[in-house]
C-alpha cells in the first residue's frame, strides 16, 4: 500500500496536467450542452411543428449515437467540409453537442413539471409567451432541474475520456503515457480512479451548494403535485 | 347611462367535436357583479377563457371598453393586462414570494419601476389583508392567502374587469370566508367582477345579476332574486334548489356528526 502511495505522489504532477484537461473539457462541454441545450428543450416544448422535430432530430440523433463516433466524425469527418479543427477544440464541440441533447432532456421534464398552469397565469396578465419563459416558467425549471441534471457533469467528465482516442492530452492520455513509461498500469489507472473519484466529489458538492443556495421553500412540492 | 366593459356575442366553441359554448351572449357593465352558475362542465371555465382571449373562440365576437378583441391582429397580450384573471388552483408564481407575485405584472408587463411597483404591490396585499406575508413564498401559504395574493395580483394591474373561476373550489371549507370576503368587499368598491362559482350564499348576496347556463347556453339570467325566488324556467329552479338541498344536507350531515 505504501508503495502504490509513494508511486502515486511521483506521477501526480503529470496526472495533474491530464487532470486540468479533463477538467476543462467537462466545463466546457458542459457550457457548451447548455447553450444548446436549454433551447432545444425549449424548442421542443414550445416550438411550432418543424422547430419541435429539429429538435427532438438533434436530441435523438446525439443520445443514439456513441459519443466516440460523435468526437470521429467532428475530428476526422469535419475537415472534409473544409473544417479543420485542433484536438482539443473537436473534443469541446463533440462533448458539448452529445451533452447539449442530454441537457436538452433534463430541461424539457423540468418544463413540462412546472405545469401549464403557470404559462397560463403568466398570460393572463399580459405577458407574451416569451416572457412567460423568461420570468416564469425557467426561473422555475432551472431549480427544478438541478437534482436531475446534476448527473450530467459526472457522465460528462468520464464520458470526455474518451478524447484520449484522438490523443487529446486529457487525464487517460496521460495515464496511457505514465503506464507505458512505468510498466505498472494497474497502479496508474487506479490513480487515475481516484483522481476521477476526487473530482466528481468536487462537482457534486458545488452542485449542491448552488442546490441549496437557490432552494425556495415549497417549490418542489408545489411543483411535483401541478 | 351605465357603461359596457364586457359585451360578448354569440360565442361558439368546440373541443374534440364536442359543442362546449353553443352561441352565448353576455354583457358586462361597469361596477357590476355577474355570478354565472350552472353544472359542471357546461363550459363556464371556457367562457371566461374565451374572454381574456386564453383560449380561442371559433365563432362569436366579444368587445372590452367597446373595442372588439375578436379581431386579427389585436395584440391578445395588452388585452389580457386590462382582464384579470383569478384560479381555482391559484396559480401563484411559486418561485416569487407573496410581493413577488404581485409585482411582477407591474413590472414586466406594465414597465414600472422597481419602486413604484413595490409600493403599489404593497398597498393591494394591505388590501387583501396580507399585508404581513410579503415575504412569504407561496408554499408557506395557506390555500385562502394563496387565493388572496391572486386577488391582489390581478388587482395590481388595474384592470377593467377581474374574471373569476371557480375562486373558492379548491380550498378548505373554513378558509373560504376569508377569500369571498375579500371578494365582496371589491364588489362594494365598484370592481367590475365576473364569477363563476357554485357558494349560492355569495350569488344571492352580492351578484348584481346571475346568468344560469348549461350545456353551452344561457338558460336564464337576471337579479338573484328573480332567478332564485321566481325562475321564468323550470330548469332553473330543478338545479338552484338541487344545490339548496345539497348544501343543506351536507350542513345537516355535519352537524349530526358533530
Amino acid at each position: 500500500m505504501s508503495e502504490w502511495i509513494v508511486f502515486f505522489w511521483n506521477i501526480l504532477p503529470d496526472l495533474y496536467d491530464g487532470a486540468l484537461i479533463t477538467v476543462r473539457l467537462t466545463l466546457v462541454g458542459l457550457g457548451i450542452g447548455f447553450v444548446i441545450g436549454l433551447p432545444a428543450a425549449l424548442a421542443r416544448v414550445y416550438g411550432g411543428k418543424w422547430i419541435r422535430r429539429l429538435a427532438v432530430g438533434y436530441i435523438e440523433l446525439f443520445r443514439g449515437t456513441p459519443v466516440l463516433v460523435q468526437l470521429f466524425v467532428v475530428y476526422f469527418g469535419f475537415p472534409d467540409f473544409g473544417l479543420t479543427l485542433s484536438r482539443l477544440s473537436a473534443a469541446y464541440i463533440a462533448l458539448g453537442l452529445n451533452s447539449g441533447a442530454f441537457q436538452a432532456e433534463y430541461f424539457r421534464g423540468a418544463i413540462q413539471a412546472i405545469g401549464d398552469g403557470q404559462m397560463m397565469a403568466a398570460r393572463a396578465i399580459g405577458m407574451s409567451r416569451l416572457k412567460a419563459i423568461r420570468y416564469v416558467i425557467l426561473p422555475q425549471a432551472l431549480r427544478l432541474v438541478i437534482p436531475p441534471w446534476s448527473n450530467e457533469p459526472i457522465a460528462l467528465m468520464k464520458a470526455s475520456a474518451v478524447a484520449f482516442l484522438i490523443a487529446v492530452p486529457d487525464l487517460m492520455t496521460k495515464a496511457k503515457i505514465i503506464a507505458a513509461h512505468t510498466y505498472n498500469p494497474i497502479g496508474t489507472y487506479m490513480a487515475v480512479a481516484v483522481i476521477y473519484l476526487v473530482l466528481v466529489f468536487l462537482l457534486t458538492a458545488i452542485i449542491n451548494f448552488i442546490e441549496r443556495r437557490l432552494r425556495i421553500p415549497g417549490l418542489e412540492m408545489e411543483a411535483q403535485r401541478t | 347611462m351605465t357603461k359596457t366593459i364586457i359585451k360578448v356575442e354569440n360565442l361558439f366553441k368546440q373541443y374534440g367535436g364536442q359543442d362546449v359554448l353553443k352561441g352565448i351572449s353576455l354583457t358586462v357593465n361597469e361596477g357590476e357583479t355577474v355570478v354565472i352558475i350552472g353544472p359542471s362542465g357546461t363550459g363556464k371555465s371556457t367562457l371566461l377563457r374565451c374572454i381574456n382571449l386564453l383560449t380561442k373562440a371559433d365563432r362569436g365576437r366579444i368587445w372590452l371598453d367597446d373595442r372588439e378583441i375578436t379581431l386579427p391582429g389585436v395584440d391578445e397580450d395588452e388585452v389580457r393586462s386590462h382582464i384579470g384573471m383569478v384560479f381555482q388552483d391559484f396559480l401563484l408564481f411559486n418561485h416569487l414570494t407573496a410581493l413577488g407575485n404581485v409585482m411582477i405584472g407591474l413590472t414586466k408587463v406594465l414597465g414600472m419601476s422597481h419602486d413604484k411597483a413595490k409600493s403599489k404591490a404593497m398597498a393591494e396585499l394591505a388590501r387583501v389583508g396580507l399585508a404581513d406575508n410579503a415575504d412569504q413564498y407561496p408554499g408557506q401559504l395557506s390555500g385562502g392567502q394563496k387565493q388572496r395574493v391572486a386577488i391582489a395580483r390581478a388587482l395590481a394591474m388595474d384592470p377593467r374587469v377581474i374574471l373569476f373561476d371557480e375562486p373558492t373550489s379548491a380550498l378548505d371549507p373554513e378558509l373560504i370566508g376569508e377569500v369571498l370576503e375579500v371578494m365582496r368587499k371589491l364588489a362594494y368598491d365598484g370592481m367590475t367582477m365576473v364569477v363563476v362559482t357554485h357558494e349560492m350564499g355569495f350569488a344571492r348576496e352580492v351578484a348584481d345579476r346571475i346568468v344560469f347556463i348549461e350545456k353551452g347556453s344561457v338558460v336564464e339570467e337576471g337579479p338573484p332574486v328573480d332567478l332564485f325566488y321566481r325562475p321564468k324556467v323550470e330548469r332553473t329552479r330543478e338545479f338552484l334548489w338541487k344545490l339548496t338541498e345539497l348544501y343543506g344536507k351536507h350542513e345537516r350531515k355535519q352537524a349530526d356528526g358533530n
